[in-house]
């Protein structure tokens, strides 16, 4: 595999084959020094066009750890703001000899141009509401380590799917294991279709909560208020939140997600937040492992997992 | 054998009277006669070919003035040229806007000197914003007989239906780019299971085939005459068929894209896919396909829209709409559609030089006396599309790599061979 665009492009087996190099890496990630030559000599630049800041130390992190060096360009402070293009941007970069590009961009589609573009190997880290596949494979990862396996899992997505590129992610790798996902969201929060879509939908989250084995929750943002689609955030908290009250509905054993950054009181009751079923912090900490899957699986191939 | 003659010798004559083997004696711009066994000084070869009037395009994009880096009116016109057109109506969506006699005049004389007629198509209103009349008849005085805000639909039904009353006493017509911009915000394709796969924010087909409900209803409330322009939905291509049945005095024109391509193209986010209207589904295709058929449509118009190529290097909501369409429209419609060439011909000659007022001196019939702008189509003949070979001066074609059937040999303009063997003259 030479770039990660999209879960799709993984299917069951690839998403198999990350996790399973995945811990490895979770066992590195628990050393006193949590560091292998893996990655030395290579070069990793992280190209984030959209405000990223755990995303992008995530990758980071990931990647010094597998002793790459770390490039960061920072599209606030650069040429960009000059009005360089894109293209020329990446070829830029690309001139200074790089292994892989690791992008965020606010515009669906941006990896699939990089990687015509580059011989680099080009890593997805979200582009618009499209993508965002090591969210999701870190998401698979921490089910998996508590549930052992996601097949026949039943998984509820909240909130607002549309704009989503993690629910996009999550609904391919989630099924691509056996789950069976339920979208749960205010229509207007609903991509206009969903035709080939293997998910159920579901306006009544009061309904689906006692039902499944893990819900997962969105972050709502402010503006979907001012784009009439949603009355307000308060009306939304009360359908579609998870709240104490709702939080009582599921199964005891039932587990609580977010790719955060969290709204406390909107999409999740801080409460809820903290109890020992939502593993926020736990998908967190799993992301540099399954990120350095990754990188090692793209650049290291053949090289010494130390 | 007279100087500044010319026969096209052994073709077979279509127009709209019908087909026939003969050949054709042009002088002094005019054709001289049609028959058996004539010659000239010149003779252009038309043996295995269609001789037909030089198509017309009602939908052109030549980008001057204002972005010369996409288009002039030059390269423009030879892209025409080289796919048998003798008149292209240039759209007023240049910077600055074609609204008023001043950029009309400039934009007559850039095209004075060019191998192809060029016509240009007015605003409606000032600077296309929607907001005042532009000075119509001021422009109608120096020969337009389009008017449009094409790349935008005029939004106040209350001054569209001013426009189209106003428009009426000047023997010209309305071209509307159908778009409910309050419904299409934010979109960049077609509002769908493509859309809603690949995260880009669509378009719905609703939000053409509410201004064409509207536009239908004006043209019943003024008397005036109303073109659609770039149909792309089942539901518009059934309203337009209906109002034409009940006799309002409504035209139409589809784009070869509309019937070639469809929302499935954008998965490679290549922004030479994108489009306004957008690519739609392989059932709104097949609606198109059936309403030129059907004679809904009175114009196969290319909407050629050039783009430089750093403008669709760019993320594909940050890129410009549009692709080129001229020097490919005729072999897409010969290849693509299953219809007699004679409709083709209809549909890309004669039909819509009468839209565009052209009717005397474009779109034939190719008898004695008729001016000379004519096309010879080598209907066999195969080829495959290489942007970089394109005369246009941009590359955004989206049909790179395709094997179509049919191309244009020769393009008359006045009589004199503009393309000859393929090959532009000037």
């Amino acid at each position: 595999m030479k770039h990660l665009l999209s879960i799709a492009d993984l299917g069951a087996e690839g998403i198999e084959e990350v996790l399973r190099v995945s811990d490895s890496f979770v066992e590195v990630s628990e050393r006193a020094i949590p560091k292998v030559p893996t990655l030395r000599g290579k070069t990793v630049v992280s190209l984030f066009y959209e405000e990223s800041t755990r995303t992008r130390l995530s990758f980071e992190t990931a990647a010094r750890r597998l002793s790459a060096d770390v490039m960061n360009f920072s599209v606030g402070t650069s040429s960009v703001k000059k009005g360089e293009s894109l293209k020329d941007t990446v070829e830029t970069i690309e001139a200074m000899g790089i292994d892989a590009i690791v992008v965020r961009h606010s515009s669906a589609g941006v990896p699939w141009q990089l990687a015509d573009w580059v011989d680099a190997s080009v890593i997805n880290a979200g582009d618009g509401w499209h993508e965002h596949p090591t969210q999701a494979l870190l998401d698979c990862y921490t089910i998996r380590q508590r549930r052992g396996s996601l097949d026949g899992l039943r998984i509820a997505i909240v909130g607002d799917i549309k704009h989503s590129r993690v629910a996009r992610s999550d609904v391919l790798a989630f099924t691509a294991l056996g789950a069976d996902v339920t979208l749960v969201a205010p229509p207007t929060l609903l991509p206009p279709s969903l035709e080939g879509w293997p998910v159920e939908v579901s306006h009544d989250f009061d309904g689906v909560l006692p039902k499944v084995d893990v819900v997962y929750l969105l972050r709502m943002q402010q503006e979907r208020q001012t784009e009439a689609l949603l009355p307000s955030l308060r009306e939304y908290t009360a359908r579609y939140g998870l709240t104490t009250r709702r939080a009582h509905l599921l199964q005891d054993d039932a587990l609580v997600m977010h790719p955060g950054p969290m709204n406390r009181g909107v999409e999740i009751a801080a409460e809820v937040a903290d109890l020992p079923s939502a593993l926020i912090t736990k998908q967190v900490a799993n992301g540099v492992a399954v990120r350095m899957a990754v990188l090692f699986l793209l650049l290291g191939s053949g090289g010494d997992l130390g | 054998m007279a100087e500044g003659e010319l026969v096209i010798r052994g073709g077979e004559v279509v127009d709209a009277t019908g087909r026939r083997r003969a050949d054709v004696l042009v002088r002094d711009g005019v054709v001289v006669e049609v028959g058996q066994g004539l010659d000239a000084r010149r003779v252009l070869d038309a043996d295995g070919c269609v001789v037909a009037p030089g198509l017309v395009d009602l939908h052109t994009h030549l980008r001057e003035p204002g972005r010369e880096e996409a288009e002039t009116v030059e390269t423009g016109a030879r892209a025409a040229a080289l796919g048998g057109y003798t008149a292209v109506v240039a759209m007023p969506n240049t910077e600055p806007a074609i609204d008023s006699a001043g950029v009309v005049r400039q934009v007559l004389e850039a095209g004075a000197r060019s191998c192809c007629d060029v016509r240009v198509a007015g605003a409606i209103t000032v600077d296309r914003a929607g907001t005042r009349l532009a000075p119509m008849a001021e422009m109608a005085e120096l020969g337009v007989r389009i008017f449009t805000d094409d790349g935008r639909g005029v939004q106040d039904a209350r001054l569209m239906r001013r426009a189209l009353e106003y428009a009426s006493a000047l023997g010209v017509v309305l071209a509307q780019h159908c778009e409910d911009e309050a419904l299409a915000a934010g979109g960049h394709m077609h509002e769908g299971e493509w859309s809603s796969r690949l995260g880009i924010p669509g378009i719905p087909s609703e939000a053409e085939e509410l201004m064409v409900m509207r536009d239908i209803a004006l043209a019943r409330l003024t008397g005036a005459r109303v073109h659609f322009q770039h149909l792309s939905t089942a539901g518009s291509v059934a309203m337009v068929g209906a109002a034409k049945a009940q006799g309002l005095p409504i035209t139409a024109e589809a784009t070869p894209h509309h019937f070639t391509l469809t929302a499935a193209e954008v998965a490679s986010y290549d922004p030479v896919f994108k489009v306004n209207p957008p690519l739609r589904t392989p059932a709104d295709v097949a609606a198109v396909r059936e309403g030129l058929a059907a004679g809904v449509f009175d114009a196969i118009a290319t909407d050629h829209a050039p783009h430089a190529q750093e403008a669709k290097e760019a993320p594909f909501d940050e890129a410009p709409p549009g692709m080129l369409g001229l020097e490919t429209a005729l072999s897409l419609a010969l290849t693509e559609l299953d219809l007699p060439i004679e409709q083709v011909l209809a549909l890309c000659s004669w039909q819509p030089a009468r839209v565009a007022g052209l009717n005397g001196q474009h779109g034939g019939p190719v008898t004695e006396g008729f001016p000379a702008n004519l096309c010879v189509i080598d209907t066999a003949a195969t080829w495959v599309v290489e942007p970089e070979r394109l005369a246009s001066r941009s590359r955004n074609t989206p049909y790179g790599g395709r094997k179509l059937t049919g191309r244009v040999r020769h393009t008359l303009l006045r009589g004199e061979p503009v393309v000859a063997d393929g090959v532009a003259q000037r």
